[in-house]
């Protein structure tokens, strides 16, 4: 436990160290504000649905900028050489990694809190789903941190993990999207809107915390933790 | 003290290791003791690497086993890790955390905290000469210091066993010194191996060394055995002479214990440089003097040649043919 402890306040703290995350932090909360603020006048509601509605896509461009890095830079730099003759199970780093950038993206989505302190100034939201919608954002966040993790673990290139990481989360995102599944074989539906990101966002987006779209989020982390495991222990088997 | 030296710290055992066709490794055995500090030379590609990987447990062999301190790398990975320090070729650090962090950083890895971590740290600082330097970052450092942390970070929780992959690469020759002084130190009491191709660096630490070539032991021995039972035990002389060419060699091949006489062409002032080998060890100075004083030639140098290590590790390794 304290090596994994190690890794993550190692891990977090590189974040930090370098200029890209506050540059990347300022992005993110100027780009949702003003999307988020533009028609808020007009639709005249004091909810942050729209806000949350606006996170799986921002998450689709965030997301792998925070993952990129992960393994790329370890594998470029060899680091992961010296790392993996340490004494530490190649399972503790994947987890202190994954956590370290779940706490990145939570200080990102929590500094966000500007929104919901307008609207209680301003208006009588129902904290409920605002609560609800953060919590959903977080485990969506996680599910696609594990993906963006995964991928760089696959690559010596952080602009190739970048891309193949979003490539990875679009289509997981659109494959339950009604775009696709208008079009897909009956049959094949309810897998692919079972399978898809997006699906499991839209009662989370109103607020509402469905146990079945927690389950999905939390074994989707579970699945790329455990293939990032497995990528880790491929060099074992070369 | 004879536990320090009587057990085993390392033992390899007709270790195999393929990278799809290419066999990095073959059969290879070999032991180190405790308290020794073992060379494993060999040329670039020879397998020096792919080996010490297999016994910091980064990869696994195909077939042979490797024990650290009679642990199996295979059964006891976590254990074995424990007992090594261990610096890859080309040190890889990272290159954004300061000195300090990196070093509480791989403390803490090691599961050292409070105050055993900060004893350990400061005695890395000062043993590595590394306290000027601890608020810098890595990245920033020049090649020397960034090699000293690399050591630092190998030593840091006092391993029984600290290997070493190519440490001196890109260094001049002072900091080469102030490392090789760092290796001898810590070899006093714990067991390091010692992977290179500068071969004197090896002759001057390592109390035994073996070398690798294509994956197999070529040879293993001490720095002395190696050059000694070189070339049939015979020996070898320079001798510089003024005379005539056909009569200089003449004497020379009369002379009691020469097994063969090469020289080559005269300079314009008549000097010969001839290279003399001899049958046995014993000396034969006097013998080569006493000719050529006899035969009323001028003498300007005689010496008896060392075989260099270097000359040992060419013949062996067979250059690049």
């Amino acid at each position: 436990m304290n090596t994994v402890a190690a890794i993550f306040k190692k891990e977090f703290t590189s974040y930090f160290i370098s200029p890209i995350a506050y540059v990347f932090i300022v992005v993110f909360l100027i780009g949702t504000n003003f999307m988020y603020f533009q028609p808020f006048f007009l639709i005249n509601q004091a909810d942050m649905r729209n806000y949350f509605g606006l996170l799986p896509w921002v998450f689709l461009f965030f997301v792998p900028a925070i993952t990129m890095r992960g393994w790329a830079e370890e594998k470029k730099s060899k680091t992961v050489e010296l790392l993996l003759t340490w004494p530490v199970s190649d399972a503790e780093v994947v987890v202190g990694k994954f956590f370290a950038s779940l706490a990145f993206l939570a200080v990102t989505v929590a500094l966000s809190v500007t929104i919901p302190i307008t609207l209680f100034v301003i208006g009588n939201p129902d904290p409920g789903p605002i609560i609800g919608g953060y919590a959903g954002a977080l485990l969506m966040g996680a599910a696609y941190l594990a993906i963006g993790l995964w991928v760089s673990s696959h690559t010596e290139n952080q602009i190739v993990a970048f891309i193949l990481a979003w490539v990875v989360m679009f289509v997981l995102m659109i494959i339950g999207h009604p775009v696709v599944t208008l079009k897909t074989p009956a049959a094949l539906v309810p897998l692919f809107s079972f399978l898809g990101l997006f699906t499991h966002f839209e009662s989370i987006e109103r607020g509402v915390i469905d146990t079945r779209d927690v389950i999905y989020y939390l074994s989707m982390t579970g699945v790329f933790l455990f293939l990032n495991a497995q990528s880790l222990g491929s060099r074992k088997s070369e | 003290m004879s536990e320090k030296t009587g057990r085993l710290m390392l033992e390899v055992r007709g270790l195999n290791k393929r990278f799809g066709q290419v066999r990095a490794v073959s059969d290879l055995n070999f032991e180190v003791r405790r308290g020794e500090v073992f060379g494993f030379l060999g040329p670039n590609g020879a397998g020096k690497s792919t080996t010490m990987r297999i016994i910091t447990c980064f990869i696994p062999p195909t077939s042979g086993s490797v024990l650290v301190d009679g642990l199996n790398t295979a059964d006891y990975d976590l254990a074995v890790r424990e007992k090594i320090g261990y610096l890859p070729e080309s040190t890889p650090l990272y290159a954004d955390m300061t000195v300090k962090e990196y070093l509480a950083f791989v403390g803490r890895i090691r599961g050292l905290k409070g105050a055993a971590l900060k004893s350990r740290t400061d005695d890395m600082f000062s043993v590595c000469a590394l306290a000027k330097m601890a608020d810098r970052q890595i990245g920033k450092l020049s090649k020397g210091y960034r090699q000293r942390v690399g050591l630092a970070q190998a030593m840091i929780h006092d391993p029984d066993l600290l290997i070493l992959d190519e440490p001196m690469s890109g260094l001049d020759p002072n900091q080469i010194i102030e490392i090789r002084n760092l290796i001898k130190k810590f070899g006093e009491e714990k067991t390091v191996i010692y992977c290179s191709h500068i071969l004197s660096e090896v002759s001057a630490t390592c109390d035994r060394i073996l070398i690798i070539k294509d994956g197999r032991v070529v040879v293993t021995g001490t720095p002395g055995d190696l050059t000694s039972g070189h070339r049939g035990g015979g020996s070898r002389y320079t001798v510089r002479v003024k005379g005539e060419a056909e009569s200089v060699l003449r004497s020379l091949k009369s002379v009691a214990g020469v097994s063969g006489v090469e020289a080559e062409a005269a300079t314009p002032e008549g000097w010969i440089c001839a290279r003399v080998n001899t049958e046995g060890k014993e000396d034969i100075g006097e013998g080569i003097f006493k000719c050529i004083a006899d035969s009323g030639l001028s003498l300007s140098e005689l010496r008896r040649d060392q075989t260099s290590l270097e000359e040992v590790f060419t013949e062996l390794t067979g250059g690049n043919r």
